[in-house]
């Protein structure tokens, strides 16, 4: 059984469903990449793991314990962080104090936390009294990512991580994800740059109308003539 | 000489008046400015709430005084001010639990919550005017000037006199304790932190784990401490009268905007931007250019921009060309 596994999971906003008995796992240590065309439910499938969206059926796991029904509150207490699309920093506070937020509910010494969010990210701490609305994009997914792991968590989601920014950002804000992989994080991650996340992922699930498509290692999705045709344009 | 006078004349009539009056919107702009960025809405009841903090503390001063207890040169309101803020907090957060909490639950738009802050102005009016009545009072006690006018021609041998009342000057004192305490609390502890992460991004804190409920509740107990100490500082300095307070509420609003809506250190710096306006604009300064040029140039009239009864329309037109030419205010703060 997967560390974190929403298993046939069914719902959508209002009377519609937009994801129909979908299901996504992924372990620690691995980086599991959901793709698929715009309004396939990709983010509606993370956003039904983290608990934003009621699921008329299925069931949503962490470490074998059902979690289907606590709030996105409570399932970030049990380990699972969340790096929305937009509007995922503060804009207001500075970089310390965004990761200060991150860390809201440990009440610990937070300093030996936020080091190491500055040797994973060293721009941050080269940063770190400047407000965060003065950085650049990539700057900010970075102090995104930092404040998503502020809580130590075991289970990662990140909603299009590179949306909007140059690829050079891009390879690099990869090569920070790889990093945070290494520390033994389970990472899920919906992404547009199929290609590039699909180099970096060991796992990935193809997403069509809110059901399961296609799924598989990253090198066997890359290589699978339908996928490439359909979504990866070559 | 002549020139010193005229320094002192504007020092007497405006810099001093102004820096209390300031004083005083500063507190009621940073508690409309929090509102505003934590509960996001226009709290329409701003002014009256700060004459239900204040009319306890006229109570209360009342009482102590009949009992004898008093401050010496300090006015008693000072002493009755912690029991006025505990009473104003207790009402704002059984008005929350009642009112507002409602329409937070509902997600409700801005402009009906503000709507809704009209209904609670009318409520907090209609309470205050049958407990204490719609009448002019006066609370204070103690000694009334630091310096007399009379004592400082005698000093200096000018021929204007500098009066400096010690309301001023403890309104002055006490904003900036205040302000200080506040801005260490919103900067430096944790708490304050997670007030400015929920003011700049509602959903992104929840995810964090800040508790909404708590950063709503110490909101409006920080709102309790400004809006009974600003009310208090007005009614010292000038009289308690419940209709001055609601009035009061245009130049605080005009205070928060020109700051920047949601930025307490703009709204803080606001209110001294109204207050000097209102005071530099409806001044006579027909005495000043007495002194400045020479006798044939003497004005014969009052020299006058605007008549004090007009003071309300400097506010007003500072709020409109505000929001018509630089909405975010002086200090970045959130469009409207």
């Amino acid at each position: 059984m997967a560390f974190f596994e929403g298993k046939g999971m069914t719902g959508g906003y209002g009377g519609v469903d937009i994801i129909t008995s979908c299901t996504i796992n992924v372990n620690q240590g691995e980086i599991v990449a959901i793709l698929g065309p715009n309004g396939a439910g990709k983010s509606t499938a993370m956003k039904a793991m983290l608990g934003l969206l009621n699921l008329k059926s299925g069931s949503v796991t962490i470490d074998g314990q059902d979690i289907s029904k606590l709030s996105p509150q409570d399932r970030v207490k049990r380990g699972i962080s969340f790096v929305p699309q937009t509007r995922n920093v503060f804009t207001g506070l500075t970089v310390k104090e965004n990761l200060e937020m991150g860390a809201f509910l440990r009440n610990e010494d937070l300093e030996k936390i936020i080091n190491e969010i500055y040797e994973l990210f060293p721009i941050l701490n080269e940063k770190k009294s400047q407000f965060v609305g003065e950085l650049s994009g990539g700057q900010r997914q970075q102090v995104a990512l930092g404040r998503a792991l502020m809580t130590k968590p075991s289970v990662l989601m990140l909603d299009e991580p590179t949306a909007g920014v140059s690829p050079i950002v891009m390879d690099e804000l990869f090569n920070h994800i790889l990093k945070v992989k290494k520390t033994n994080v389970a990472i899920i991650m919906v992404e547009q740059n199929a290609k590039q996340a699909l180099s970096i992922s060991d796992r990935g699930y193809v997403l069509v109308t809110g059901e399961n498509k296609f799924e598989g290692s990253g090198k066997e999705l890359l290589n699978d003539p339908e996928v490439r045709r359909s979504f990866l344009g070559a | 000489m002549d020139f010193i006078n005229a320094i002192i004349l504007l020092l007497n009539y405006i810099i001093v008046p102004a820096l209390s009056y300031g004083s005083q919107l500063a507190l009621g702009a940073i508690f409309v400015t929090l509102i505003y960025g934590i509960l996001r809405f226009a709290n329409f009841a701003t002014g009256d709430m700060m004459s239900f903090g204040t009319m306890f503390a006229v109570l209360l001063t009342w009482y102590f005084q009949s009992l004898g207890i008093s401050l010496g040169v300090l006015p008693t309101a000072l002493l009755a001010i912690p029991f006025a803020i505990i009473m104003m907090i207790l009402y704002m957060l059984i008005i929350d639990k009642l009112v507002f909490k409602y329409y937070r639950i509902k997600k409700s738009p801005p402009v009906q919550l503000a709507m809704v802050s009209i209904g609670v102005l009318f409520v907090t009016q209609a309470i205050v005017r049958i407990i204490i009545g719609p009448f002019d009072r006066r609370f204070f006690d103690g000694e009334r000037f630091i310096l007399k006018a009379n004592e400082f021609k005698e000093m200096t041998g000018l021929n204007e006199g500098l009066t400096i009342k010690s309301t001023q000057v403890l309104t002055i004192v006490v904003t900036i304790i205040v302000v200080s305490i506040l801005f260490w609390f919103l900067n430096k502890t944790k708490t304050g932190k997670s007030m400015r992460a929920y003011s700049d991004n509602e959903d992104l804190a929840l995810l964090s784990g800040i508790d909404p409920n708590k950063v709503v509740m110490i909101t409006w107990m920080i709102a309790g401490v400004l809006a009974t100490i600003g009310g208090v500082l007005y009614g010292l300095d000038k009289s308690f009268k419940p209709f001055v307070y609601f009035n009061n509420m245009l130049p605080i609003f005009a205070a928060a905007i020109v700051g920047g809506i949601g930025n307490p250190f703009g709204a803080f710096l606001g209110g001294y931007v109204i207050a000097f306006a209102e005071i530099f604009i409806t001044y006579a300064y027909k005495k000043f250019f007495m002194y400045l040029l020479p006798e044939s140039l003497e004005p014969d009239t009052l020299m006058q921009l605007l008549s004090t009864d007009y003071k309300f329309a400097v506010s007003f037109s500072i709020l409109v060309i505000v929001l018509l030419f630089r909405p975010t205010g002086i200090f970045k703060g959130k469009v409207l």
